[in-house]
């Protein structure tokens, strides 16, 4: 085993260090679930895209660098590491991108990944349903032929789309064939979210700000152009993501690295050893450090050619906890002032907002319950639960 | 960059099951429970004649040369099986702090160390089967004499206090300290070993177990437990190997305490969620389950409790 860089690698580590240090905004962005700030997060993308760091393990012909896989993490950890934007358009390129490269038709290819890296197209990821969340494949929104068009009619509801109140297009699964079993008869669509019949309600979320949204379906017409797969394939396609949202793609270690360096800053201002507070920094130093390590395990067997899998489990699990615990120890550090929010709080009220967003994450991208079944049956190979619909 | 075991390394790993397995495993642990030492040194003899004992030993001295990488993969095994006796002071304390005669008699297992630390480790593992005893502190390093024994709670070691007798010889502090760090970082990589066998047992019980007509694995309530310990463990084990890297660098011994207390907490959490999914049966001697379960416990005592390594790593936090 070793962790060893090649001299290029560190090169490479370098240029990104450099150029983020030269370009990443000296006063953060506002939230980029409001208006003006997904207007800046979008401004962010396009100045990403244009330094070539949007995407840099995609090819060259779609604005990446052919970059591998240890670039593509070391990249992250500078990111991170640098204080730049949140990704607004995460759900694009590491949702959506992974299975259009597998599953788009090399038309869909040329519309849409070229958009997708310079902040001109933001998508939303319209899967749950007002009555299937954890439960995905029981989701009642329809696809019906449309022969005469060449296409489909898109009816129903979805909701808690993320962005979706400012975003531009949509990716979700439909039920396109009602006679078949759950699994079979769904299929996955790509649609523009001002398309005629469609309906865009925002919904607060419990920090204020309109982060999410329902999205109502009213025959909304799709091309067969838009279809992402076969028809009737959208539950295989739909979870060749679902890895990926859970894994390595949406949350790259350099995130909680950033996060516990920041716990870690503030300690030194306020904390004491031997204190229960310094055992939780300690404990978020640790845990961000496994997660940096496991992540270069996860790396090194997909470079051997191995899948991730049911792991990416493990990964929702450990991040979504250890996001949470950090969150929840800056609070404490900061005493009577961890309440505060807006500007009149300690770094403009960051740590309350970063703390009420990592209580989400062991609900999205697959409830931690969920995850730690399939962790049980897919990795411990214990017996499925009898009861099934 | 590839953060896997290799595989040399993969084959050092079968050829310690096996020769383990062959000479009882887990039964080995029971012996010595009882006071039955004579498998545990047969096992002693068969390792050192793998060349395993001499693993951190220069291949001059007729060690095996291993790096702290390779150390740290075959501690897991011994963790794994359960294996007793003052090991990880033979293997990874004593072949840096003695002069190279012992060194060599300690890699072809002619010698049996064990040793106090002053601070860390005030009490000599199993002084009963050994024929070298240490008394170390932060800059010199006494031959000593084994006083009256002490029980633990793993009933597969004895604790001893140790007096020295020999004049002390004056060794680097440095030395010392990594040696101990070095030891540290083997009994945090055992914990992992020890943690993976009582998950190991809890799955295949799991599975067989029959309540209300159902294995009680099919329980979510014992599977969320389950799964836990498995991501404990999966995120112990990348500090362990990372802190096997940093061996020699400024970083060294804060990753090996992060090591130690990730390892530490993982293992007790595989103990604890073993005994529940056990029951009862797991709560008695009569059952391996206890064999593991003690050795987790006392191993995340040893060599720095959680407490202690917590603050080595805020102190380091705080400093830099
Ligand atoms: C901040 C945020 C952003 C989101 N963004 C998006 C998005 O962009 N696009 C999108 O499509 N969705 C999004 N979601 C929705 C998210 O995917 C769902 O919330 C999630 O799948 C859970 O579904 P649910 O909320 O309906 O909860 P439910 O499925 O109703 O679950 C309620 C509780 O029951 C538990 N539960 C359910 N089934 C089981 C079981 N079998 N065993 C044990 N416990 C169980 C759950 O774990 C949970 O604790 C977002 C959610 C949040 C919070």
């Amino acid at each position: 085993m070793n962790l060893d860089l090649t001299p290029e690698q560190d090169a490479f580590r370098l240029e990104a260090r450099t150029w983020l240090a030269e370009n990443v905004p000296v006063s953060p962005l506002p939230s980029m679930d409001s208006e003006a700030g997904f207007r800046a997060h979008r401004e962010w993308e396009a100045t990403l895209h244009a330094g070539g760091w949007s995407v840099v393990s995609w090819p060259a012909e779609y604005g990446g660098r052919d970059a591998g896989l240890i670039e593509w993490v070391l990249f992250e950890e500078e990111y991170y590491l640098s204080g730049a934007p949140t990704r607004v358009s995460q759900n694009g390129i590491s949702l959506l991108a992974p299975i259009l490269f597998e599953y788009g038709t090399p038309e869909q290819h040329a519309r849409y990944l070229p958009h997708m890296t310079d902040g001109s197209l933001i998508w939303a990821q319209a899967w749950s349903e007002p009555g299937a969340g954890s439960d995905l494949a029981s989701i009642r929104s329809t696809a019906t032929r449309d022969n005469a068009r060449g296409g489909w009619l898109l009816n129903g509801q979805k909701t808690w789309s993320s962005r979706a109140v400012w975003a531009d297009r949509g990716f979700g699964l439909f039920r396109s064939d009602p006679s078949a079993s759950r699994h079979a008869g769904l299929t996955y669509f790509l649609f523009p979210l001002d398309a005629e019949g469609i309906t865009v309600r925002p919904i607060t979320q419990i920090d204020g700000d309109t982060g999410f949204a329902e999205i109502y379906f009213d025959d909304v017409f799709v091309p067969d152009s838009d279809v992402l797969g076969a028809p009737g394939d959208g539950w295989r396609v739909a979870m060749s993501t679902a890895g990926n949202e859970r894994g390595l793609s949406l949350r790259a270690p350099g995130r909680f690295l950033a996060a516990s360096a920041r716990l870690t800053e503030l300690f030194r201002e306020r904390g004491t050893v031997g204190t229960r507070t310094a055992d939780d920094v300690v404990d978020a130093w640790i845990g961000a450090q496994a997660y940096r390590l496991f992540t270069w395990g996860t790396v090194s067997r997909m470079l051997d050619g191995e899948s991730v899998g049911a792991e990416g489990s493990m990964n929702k699990v450990f991040w979504s906890e250890l996001d949470r615990d950090i969150q929840a120890t800056g609070l404490r550090m900061l005493g009577a002032e961890g309440e505060l929010r807006g500007s009149g709080a300690v770094d403009g009220g960051r740590w309350v907002d970063d703390y009420l967003f990592s209580l989400a994450g062991p609900i999205y991208a697959g409830t931690n319950e969920i995850q730690r079944n399939i962790i049980a049956e897919r990795i411990l190979g214990l017996p499925r639960d009898g009861k099934k619909a | 960059m590839r953060f896997l075991s290799t595989d040399e390394q993969l084959a050092i790993v079968d050829a310690v099951d096996d020769i383990i397995s062959a000479n009882g495993g887990a039964r080995v642990a029971r012996a010595w429970v009882d006071g039955d030492t004579a498998p545990g040194l047969a096992l002693w003899a068969q390792l050192a004649e793998a060349g395993l004992m001499g693993l951190r030993v220069d291949e001059a001295l007729g060690g095996f040369g291993g790096s702290t990488s390779d150390l740290v993969v075959v501690a897991e095994r011994l963790g794994w099986h359960s294996v007793p006796g003052p090991m990880l002071e033979s293997i990874a304390l004593l072949p840096h702090l003695v002069d190279d005669e012992d060194r060599a008699g300690l890699a072809d297992g002619t010698l049996i160390g064990t040793a106090t630390v002053a601070g860390i480790a005030p009490l000599a593992l199993d002084a009963h089967v050994a024929n070298r005893h240490y008394a170390i502190a932060e800059s010199h390093v006494a031959a000593a004499d084994p006083g009256g024994a002490i029980a633990s709670i793993d009933p597969a070691r004895r604790l001893f206090p140790l007096t020295a007798t020999g004049s002390p010889r004056d060794v680097d502090p440095a030395v010392i300290a990594s040696a101990v760090d070095e030891t540290t970082l083997a009994c945090a990589a055992g914990l992992v070993g020890t943690g993976e066998r009582l998950l190991a047992e809890s799955v295949e019980y799991a599975k067989v177990r029959e309540q209300f007509g159902a294995p009680v694995g099919q329980y979510q309530s014992l599977k969320h437990q389950l799964a836990d310990v498995r991501v404990a463990l999966s995120f112990a084990r990348p500090l362990v190997w990372g802190a096997a890297l940093s061996a020699g660098t400024s970083k060294h011994s804060r990753d090996v305490s992060a090591a130690k207390v990730a390892a530490g907490a993982a293992a007790r959490l595989a103990a604890q969620t073993a005994l529940q999914v056990h029951g009862a049966i797991g709560y008695t001697r009569e059952h391996d389950v206890s064999i593991w379960l003690a050795r987790a416990v006392a191993h995340d005592q040893a060599w720095g409790t959680q407490e202690h390594h917590r603050d080595r790593i805020a102190r380091s936090l705080l400093a830099s």
